[in-house]
């Protein structure tokens, strides 16, 4: 089963948009969402079947026993994420904690100890034909990234006779999206015609060919800047990288995401020419498989 | 007055509300927290910013002394650490710069070096003050950056706006921890509520005063707003969908500088926050 990852860098470009389309056109067995800090893949994929959630557990969190504690001073001194604060007493930051263990390795008197701590949720729906991993980070945690993996994990723990998982990603660059690249076959980047946009779709393209995975390229409403489209396919031409198509400005999009259903459910100018990236999307991935 | 601006899900209008909120206050500062993907510069332009580089610290064994006793490697709880044919090897990507390992070798074999993760950026434009946070490509967090760029605004008197992340993990909640208020930038779609909805929790955990922006308005249905409503929030400004504003903002210009009507809209938000930050100040005073 090959994996296809839809990323974008610059938030809003249309990421869950054209990822719910392909996983309709496609009629994919396997799916997950990978972005935890803001899902939103599950409001329009009527994703069926049985639904299990299970708590998330990321790395522990320290926690002083005040009784044991002597108030010397030396788990605030060697804390590099100022998670541990004195008011009189000391105390461990909840937020800032990010379970390293070194407060409890110095602690003289064993007052520090690091406990379980749920960091979020993962949830599975999982229907005769379809599984559908996706999950919720608790507000404000760290370890975005682990979650992801685990998101991942949970999508594969049930074998599907399948050809292809589609992934919907996260905005930026950093830990959640370097660790959706993990096994990835391919990724389709939504790109906006923006000088902000722009600036971003290259450092989102930097950071897959660091992780060495291949890329594709579409831009999402190409009309509203002509310019900067024609700016994103020469880059692509230029360094020889596929680019797969252009979906118009469409204002009907906006309202049948809010009906919660998929651009290519309706007769919509962006519905169309998505069909038709999933074409090309669909041939360059297993053409590569034969070659 | 700190303002962090932020909105969840990604692309709803941050760096638009930010960069033209700095850009009505007389003598603001502008800082770019988004350090993923940071655009409020291009908006900016500013002439001959000064560059500082941020490092952290990473560990670097010395293999002379390692007698590969695996101490740092059992410690280490974020996996950078693995012995190799008998030889520690630290992947630098995945460290988190906690220092435990130096405190747990035996043989004092281990000790840190910095290593760059990104920089920041700092110069002037259109009056106000540009400090912009970039990550490193290929590096996973940019909590260090973030730090640095708020530590650098802490005892200042100006009015700070702070363009926050995506999303709704440490990285925002970082950005907003030293904030006085919280501007939520939400776009009339079912994305947008939902996210909306996870920045609002957020901002309540840390007891911060809240108020919306809707963006993208049309007419019709908007899930954000009806939100809102139901939160009792306030709404301070409505942006509504317009061609025009599109076209300068894809292009990277500053809406206030070339059209009176939204120079008055986001005086507008200035004067509510204001007014509404004071109130709030008042009543728990």
């Amino acid at each position: 089963m090959k994996q296809l990852l839809i990323l974008s860098g610059k938030g809003g470009t249309g990421k869950t948009t054209v990822a719910s389309a392909l996983i309709k056109l496609h009629q994919a067995k396997v799916c997950a969402d990978c972005d935890v800090d803001a899902p939103n893949l599950h409001l329009v994929l009527s994703a069926g079947g049985e639904r299990t959630k299970s708590d998330y557990f990321g790395l522990p969190k320290a926690l002083i026993d005040q009784k044991d504690c002597i108030q010397c001073n030396r788990c605030m001194e060697v804390c590099r994420f100022d998670a541990i604060t004195f008011d009189g007493r000391y105390r461990i930051d909840q937020n800032a904690c990010e379970g390293c263990g070194v407060c409890e390795f110095v602690c003289p008197t064993k007052a520090v100890a690091l406990y379980p701590s749920v960091n979020g949720e993962l949830i599975l729906y999982h229907g005769r034909e379809t599984v559908f991993s996706t999950a919720t980070l608790s507000m404000g945690s760290g370890n975005s990234g682990m979650l992801v993996s685990s998101v991942k994990k949970q999508m594969l723990s049930i074998p599907m006779e399948t050809d292809l998982a589609i992934i919907d990603g996260s905005p930026g660059i950093g830990c959640p999206v370097i660790a959706s690249l993990s096994g990835v076959d391919s990724v389709l980047v939504v790109a906006e015609p923006s000088i902000s946009g722009f600036s971003d779709f290259t450092r989102i393209l930097k950071t897959a060919s660091i992780f060495q995975v291949p890329t594709l390229v579409c831009i999402n409403k190409h009309d509203t800047n002509p310019n900067q489209s024609r700016r994103i396919k020469d880059y692509c031409e230029e360094n020889g990288i596929p680019f797969v198509g252009m979906i118009p400005f469409d204002p009907m999009a906006v309202q049948i995401v809010n009906q919660g259903k998929t651009i290519v459910e309706i007769d919509c100018p962006s519905g169309n020419a998505t069909r038709e990236i999933y074409l090309k999307v669909l041939g360059l991935l297993f053409r590569r498989e034969k070659s | 007055m700190k303002i962090a601006v932020l909105s969840g899900k990604g692309g709803t209008g941050k760096t638009l509300v930010s960069v033209n909120l700095a850009s009505v206050i007389a003598n603001s500062v502008y800082l770019d927290c988004d350090v993923e993907e940071p655009n409020g510069r291009l908006f900016f332009k500013p002439e001959h910013p000064i560059e500082e580089d941020v490092n952290v610290l990473i560990p670097i064994v010395d293999q002379e002394r390692c007698d590969g006793c695996r101490a740092c490697v059992e410690f280490c709880r974020f996996n950078a650490l693995a012995i190799i044919k008998g030889k520690v090897k630290v992947y630098e990507e995945i460290c988190h710069s906690c220092g435990g390992c130096t405190l747990v070798c035996p043989q004092g074999a281990i000790r840190e070096i910095p290593k760059s993760i990104g920089r920041i950026e700092r110069g002037v434009s259109h009056g106000v003050d540009v400090r912009t946070g970039i990550l490193n490509v290929g590096n996973e967090s940019g909590v260090p950056i973030i730090k640095k760029l708020l530590e650098s605004v802490d005892d200042d008197q100006r009015n700070v706006i702070i363009d926050c992340p995506p999303g709704s993990s440490c990285v925002v909640m970082e950005s907003i921890k030293s904030a006085d208020v919280c501007v939520l930038v939400a776009e009339p779609t079912i994305f947008g509520a939902h996210n909306l909805a996870m920045v609002y929790e957020l901002a309540c955990v840390f007891e911060k005063p809240v108020f919306a922006v809707l963006n993208k308005t049309l007419a019709g249905e908007n899930p954000s707003k009806t939100f809102c409503i139901e939160k009792n929030i306030e709404i301070a400004i409505d942006i509504p969908f317009d061609e025009e504003l599109g076209r300068v903002n894809s292009n990277a210009g500053i809406i206030v500088e070339v059209d009176e009507n939204h120079r008055e809209l986001f005086m507008d938000l200035y004067d509510r926050i204001q007014k509404g930050v004071g109130h709030e100040a008042a009543t728990h005073s």
